[in-house]
């Protein structure tokens, strides 16, 4: 019911929306909780076990009770918090955990059978048969229990991820908060002040409090209006803070579009991340429910709560109100409502000794011993020491006290101290370094306490940054003291819930006391206590103070369990922000990129590059086609292929020479200027890491080439062998991979080609095999490496990468004349095989220079990275897997990559295999399937027949165990 | 380096890395390819320094900053390491420091207007408010996924370096932002 001149929502602008599909009206300000109450509404939702009708609990974050699902198809939202979802013009609002209706639930019968589902019921009953468990039980389980649900597919929505750097975080912008951004900010300090909340104010915007002799709202709107002309203080709204983590930083969810249909294309959300030289907390407090019988009827609410309803949204959940409580705030609720003209039925405080008058009943000394009326509160039955009274009301406002909000404060491992004149945890000093707890958070709950605990808490900060603060005296407001006496649970027979959200009772956490669960976090564990998505920030308390009156100990010892980051969900679409699609992983893009795509090669990645796996012809109708003419022709003409992406890097200095002897197993002391060595190096403990060849530019100057995929390994690899391992050395290094556009030319028509394009021509004896140097095309200076990967006369051509583009083409053209042209990474592949040289596919990390047969090469005229640890026992001998290569012999010719190797009689189990295929492909020049792998002694067993077996494909080949090295043995091609 | 004048086989076009995607011009803001023209790393050997900073004309600047003189920047790029830009070194420098071309190795692009700075707190993740990265200030960092050098060139200004074989990427990425930005209204 909407009060007249009441709320500071704007009546001028009212919003219509719907709840599973029903038409209400609310106003700007409204959120969907307050929206529905105004609307008579009070039922809200199911709850997650027993299904039985929950309405709203509170008016905050925290609330477990009133969650719905938001929008529909892809973009739904589940789970979304009523108390702070604001309402906009066509918002869809849906009840969760109902079926068919939320007024008629079918799996309510669940409430029926409610002795069989406490605590342990779980575990004890769906034991048997084992297998049923994944196959039955848990998919019926899900069914019947649980939250909202998401749509299963992609959510095209837009979030986003940020970063921001302050002075000063101040967590919450109540009067705590304010009061301290106020004066943090007037000394020019870089401020955020970040609140969940659309509005500032905190608990301001809930109560009737003056500050300074006017309405509190005028000091909050005059503190926002001076904060927000300093270009020093960000004002963060609608953020939480939801984690606090090392050094000074926080995560933080902002809502940047949930709460408004205008806006389309702006992020949903947006995840900060907030990195503080200083912090404040001053988050506030969460009022307690009190546990009795069917304290969770709709209507039934925290006082605080009801009071923010009536302050904040002129709104009452009911007739006939009655409040409930164990301390001295509960009765402004009562007062407030009697204010505003709104009938209150009774105040029960559970105090004898309690002086209370005002224009209602009062019961001292009684409690409220249970509620009726399942969809909707109808009475309430209050128990005095002369008997039980059941009285009519549509709501009942209850407080057991408030929470200080401590749950930042034990993110990095702290645990809060036990106060018991406020029977609340607060948190101690250090819990976090570098914040200060101000205010409620810290159990200062009057709005004087919380001023002067801002202006306290920015000094400290402040001075701890070496700032002076400007002295203020804080203004004038209320500084009511804290009155209570605990009383956690009314007992009596029946349900009286502590965790609305995870459906756990009184006697669920007694249950698992009695079954020897006695310590707080066992006890959460086993009754799910404060498990849900509200993180059991209305239970927490309540559980381990009826847990501590069971187990005979105290609250202190008893304590608390871990609070844990997010202080409220954050959807992993925010946290993963940009991080999908394109904003995935980069695209590097070789200069040829746009030639390539344009003949129709289709892409694949390496590392993050985009390279061509062929060159599609007309009239080729598969791959395989295509990859055996582009090997024939690198065979018999020539072909390019753009070799940009393998790691280039740049190594100079007095040392460069013993760097690499000592980064290399072989040796590069010894190469001549203008010579090109193949070089293999080691891991420290002796594994392959990488190959490559480096040329000799000067005495000097050396460039390195790493494979594609591990050039950036390789990279660190040497700055850690420089940096740590042999600072001595005066040699540096630069990566020129992205600086040169490299291609191959290979095949026997190469040096044919080159000489068209060259400014001057080359011959055998200027650039023989494994020979470098400069050269010029079109009057651009490049260089020339006569290698091969191919097994034929080749050579790689580089030029700064400008040119890329334009010398690809180039060549194209001219190999065309000469009946070639490109090649992708298929054929790359299978010319290699047919060589024998070997990739990634057989360096894969586990392999050693004595597996593929490089030992020798290892120097043992000096040291290298890995030298010692290579020659352990059993990284050498008969027993290691050796490379091979296979070539089918049977009926069967295909061979495949990751199949086994077995002995022809052995049975194909998993302790038969002697070894495994690494690479294979059709090799167009041999007319067969070629292979390469590593088999146990394989080295030895050249001639012999083994047999290949792959189980997933199902495919069965006997082989001939072969050198790896098929075409030209004898390497006369490459130095034709 | 290009010799003009002289008549060859082939005739090679240079391509700027961004070539095709920028400027783009959204929300106030500008992004526009910068073409820095000659690049040389430079990387002095062991007490050298004062050699190096001789035939420079000038000294090296410290970690994270940049110096420019007579239409040449020196800013530095990582340990020990710095990058010429715009104009050549003396040759004579080759016996004191690694020298490497690098003029084609990045793609550089300026991003300017007011909210730069908000934008690059969506992609990069170290502190680059006005009064801690001010003018002349230079980075190594991450721009999203990529690798990055940061310069602040003026008040609402920045320049920002990547891998040239990212450009496309970097663009992507910054104007995705910007749009973002934008749409918050």
């Amino acid at each position: 019911m909407r009060l007249e001149n009441k709320g500071l929502i704007d009546r001028t602008q009212p919003v219509n929306f719907t709840f599973d599909g029903h038409h209400y009206q609310g106003f700007a300000g409204d959120t969907v909780a307050s929206a529905l109450l105004a609307n008579d509404q009070r039922l809200m939702g199911r709850s997650f076990k027993y299904h039985r009708p929950r309405g709203v609990l509170t008016a905050c974050s925290g609330e477990p009770n009133a969650l719905v699902t938001i929008k529909r198809g892809e973009n739904v939202e589940p789970n979304v918090r009523a108390t702070v979802q604001e309402i906009y013009g066509g918002l869809e609002v849906r009840s969760q955990n109902a079926w068919p209706t939320l007024g008629f639930d079918a799996l309510a019968v669940n409430d029926l059978a409610a002795p069989f589902f406490s605590a342990g019921f779980y575990y004890k009953t769906f034991m048997w048969p084992r297998a049923f468990w994944e196959r039955v039980y848990e998919p019926l389980i899900r069914r019947a229990a649980g939250l909202g649900g998401l749509s299963g597919t992609s959510n095209d929505e837009e979030y986003e991820k940020a970063f921001a750097f302050c002075d000063v975080l101040i967590i919450g912008a109540g009067p705590t908060g304010l009061m301290a951004a106020l004066e943090a900010g007037r000394t020019g300090a870089d401020v955020i002040l970040a609140d969940e909340d659309a509005q500032a104010g905190g608990r301001l915007l809930s109560e009737t409090y003056e500050i300074d002799g006017r309405a509190a709202l005028d000091w909050v709107a005059s503190v926002i209006a001076e904060l927000s002309s300093m270009d020093n203080v960000r004002i963060m709204s609608r953020t939480t803070v939801t984690g606090v983590y090392d050094q000074g930083t926080f995560g933080a969810l902002e809502r940047v579009t949930g709460h408004t249909i205008s806006r389309a294309d702006a992020p949903r959300a947006c995840f900060w991340r907030i990195v503080a030289k200083r912090s404040i907390l001053a988050a506030g407090a969460l009022e307690r429910p009190i546990a009795f019988q069917n304290n969770d009827r709709p209507g039934i609410m925290t006082a605080g709560a009801v009071r923010a309803y009536l302050n904040r949204w002129g709104v009452t959940a009911g007739r006939d109100i009655v409040v409930f409580g164990n301390n001295d705030d509960a009765h402004r609720t009562a007062f407030d409502l009697s204010a505003a003209g709104v009938h209150v039925a009774a105040l029960v405080d559970s105090r004898p000794d309690v002086q209370v008058s005002g224009d209602f009943p009062v019961y001292a000394g009684a409690q409220i011993c249970g509620a009726s009326g399942r969809q909707g509160l109808k009475s309430v039955t209050i128990r005095t020491q002369s008997g039980t009274e059941k009285i009519a009301s549509e709501c009942l406002a209850m407080s057991g006290g408030w929470n200080p909000s401590v749950h930042m404060t034990c993110h990095m491992n702290g645990r809060p101290e036990w106060r018991e004149d406020i029977a609340s945890f607060v948190p101690r000093a250090g819990m976090i370094p570098g914040m200060v707890t101000a205010g409620a958070c810290n159990g200062t709950f009057s709005t004087h306490g919380a001023l002067a605990e801002g202006r306290k808490a920015a000094e400290l900060t402040l001075a701890a940054l070496g700032k002076k603060a400007i002295q203020s005296d804080p203004p004038e407001a209320e500084d009511a003291p804290i009155r209570i006496s605990p009383l956690w649970a009314v007992g009596g027979t029946g349900r009286a819930w502590l965790d609305f959200q995870n459906d756990v009772t009184v006697k669920d956490v007694k249950q698992a006391a009695k079954e020897n669960f006695r310590s707080v976090e066992h006890m959460k564990r086993y009754t799910t206590q404060g498990m849900a998505t509200d993180q059991g920030k209305n239970s927490n308390v309540n559980a381990l103070a009826i847990l501590a009156d069971v187990t005979g100990r105290g609250i202190p010892e008893t304590g608390t369990t871990t609070f844990r980051p997010p202080y409220t969900p954050v959807p992993i679409a925010a946290m993963g922000a940009g991080a999908e699609g394109k904003g995935f992983a980069p695209e590097r893009l070789v200069t040829s990129h746009e030639s390539t795509v344009a003949q129709g090669a289709p892409m694949i990645e390496a590392g993050m590059w985009y390279r061509p796996s062929y060159f599609p012809k007309e009239g080729e109708t598969n791959w395989r086609q295509s990859c055996d003419r582009e090997v024939n022709m690198v065979r018999s003409s020539v072909g390019i292929c753009d070799v940009s992406t393998l790691g280039k890097i740049d190594i100079q200095g007095p040392d460069a020479a013993a760097f690499l002897d000592f980064i290399y197993i072989n040796t590069f002391s010894t190469l001549k200027p203008g010579r090109v060595r193949y070089g293999l190096m080691l891991r420290e403990d002796g594994t392959v890491m990488d190959d490559g060849t480096t040329a000799r530019l000067s005495n000097t100057h050396y460039v390195m080439t790493t494979t594609t995929a591990a050039a950036g390994a390789v990279m660190r690899h040497l700055e850690y062998v420089h940096q740590c391992l042999r600072p001595e050395l005066d040699v540096s290094m630069v990566s020129v991979t992205e600086q040169w556009a490299q291609f191959a030319v290979a095949g026997p028509k190469s040096r044919s080609l080159l000489n068209e394009l060259l400014d001057a021509p080359i011959d055998n004896d200027s650039f023989p095999f494994m020979g470098c140097g400069d050269v010029a095309i079109g009057g651009v200076n490049a260089r020339l490496f006569r290698i091969s990967f191919s097994g034929e006369h080749a050579y790689e051509i580089a030029v700064p990468a400008r040119y890329g583009a334009a010398l690809f083409d180039k060549l194209n053209e001219h190999a065309a004349a000469l009946g070639g042209g490109p090649y992708g990474m298929e054929a790359l592949n299978v010319l290699r095989i047919e060589k024998g040289f070997i990739t990634h596919a057989e360096i894969h990390g586990r392999v050693t220079a004595f597996d593929i047969g490089m030992e020798r090469m290892i120097s043992a005229k000096k040291d290298c990275i890995g030298q010692t640890m290579a020659a352990r026992e059993g990284l050498v001998g008969p027993d290691r897997e050796q490379l091979i290569g296979l070539k089918p012999i049977g009926a069967v010719k295909q061979l495949t990559g990751g199949a086994h190797l077995f002995e022809p009689e052995s049975e194909p189990t998993r302790q038969n295999s002697i070894g495994y295929v690494t690479s294979v492909g059709f090799s167009p020049t041999e007319v067969s399937f070629l292979g390469m792998g590593f088999l146990m002694n394989g080295r030895a067993r050249h001639g012999e027949t083994i047999k290949l077996i792959d189980h997933m494909r199902g495919i069965e080949t006997l082989c001939e165990i072969c050198d790896p090295l098929f075409h030209d043995p004898d390497g006369g091609k490459l130095r034709g | 380096m290009i010799q003009m004048g002289a008549s060859y086989v082939v005739d090679l076009v240079a391509k700027t890395p961004a070539e095709g995607l920028l400027p783009v011009t959204m929300g106030g803001l500008n992004l526009r390819e910068v073409v820095l023209g000659v690049m040389i790393s430079l990387a002095p050997f062991k007490g050298q320094d004062v050699q190096v900073e001789k035939l420079l004309g000038g000294a090296l600047p410290k970690v994270g900053r940049s110096v420019s003189k007579a239409g040449q920047e020196v800013v530095w790029f990582s340990q020990g390491q710095y990058l010429v830009i715009g104009g050549a070194v003396d040759m004579l420098l080759v016996k004191h420091a690694a020298l490497t071309d690098q003029s084609d190795a990045w793609c550089a692009i300026t991003l300017e207007g007011v909210g730069s700075e908000a934008v690059l707190a969506r992609l990069v993740p170290v502190d680059l408010r006005a009064g801690t990265f001010k003018r002349g200030h230079a980075l190594r960092s991450q721009l999203g996924h990529m690798p990055l050098h940061i310069t602040r060139t003026g008040k609402d200004a920045f320049r920002l370096m990547t891998f040239r074989s990212m450009a496309g990427t970097m663009v992507h990425e910054v104007t995705h932002k910007i749009k973002l930005l934008s749409a918050r209204g």
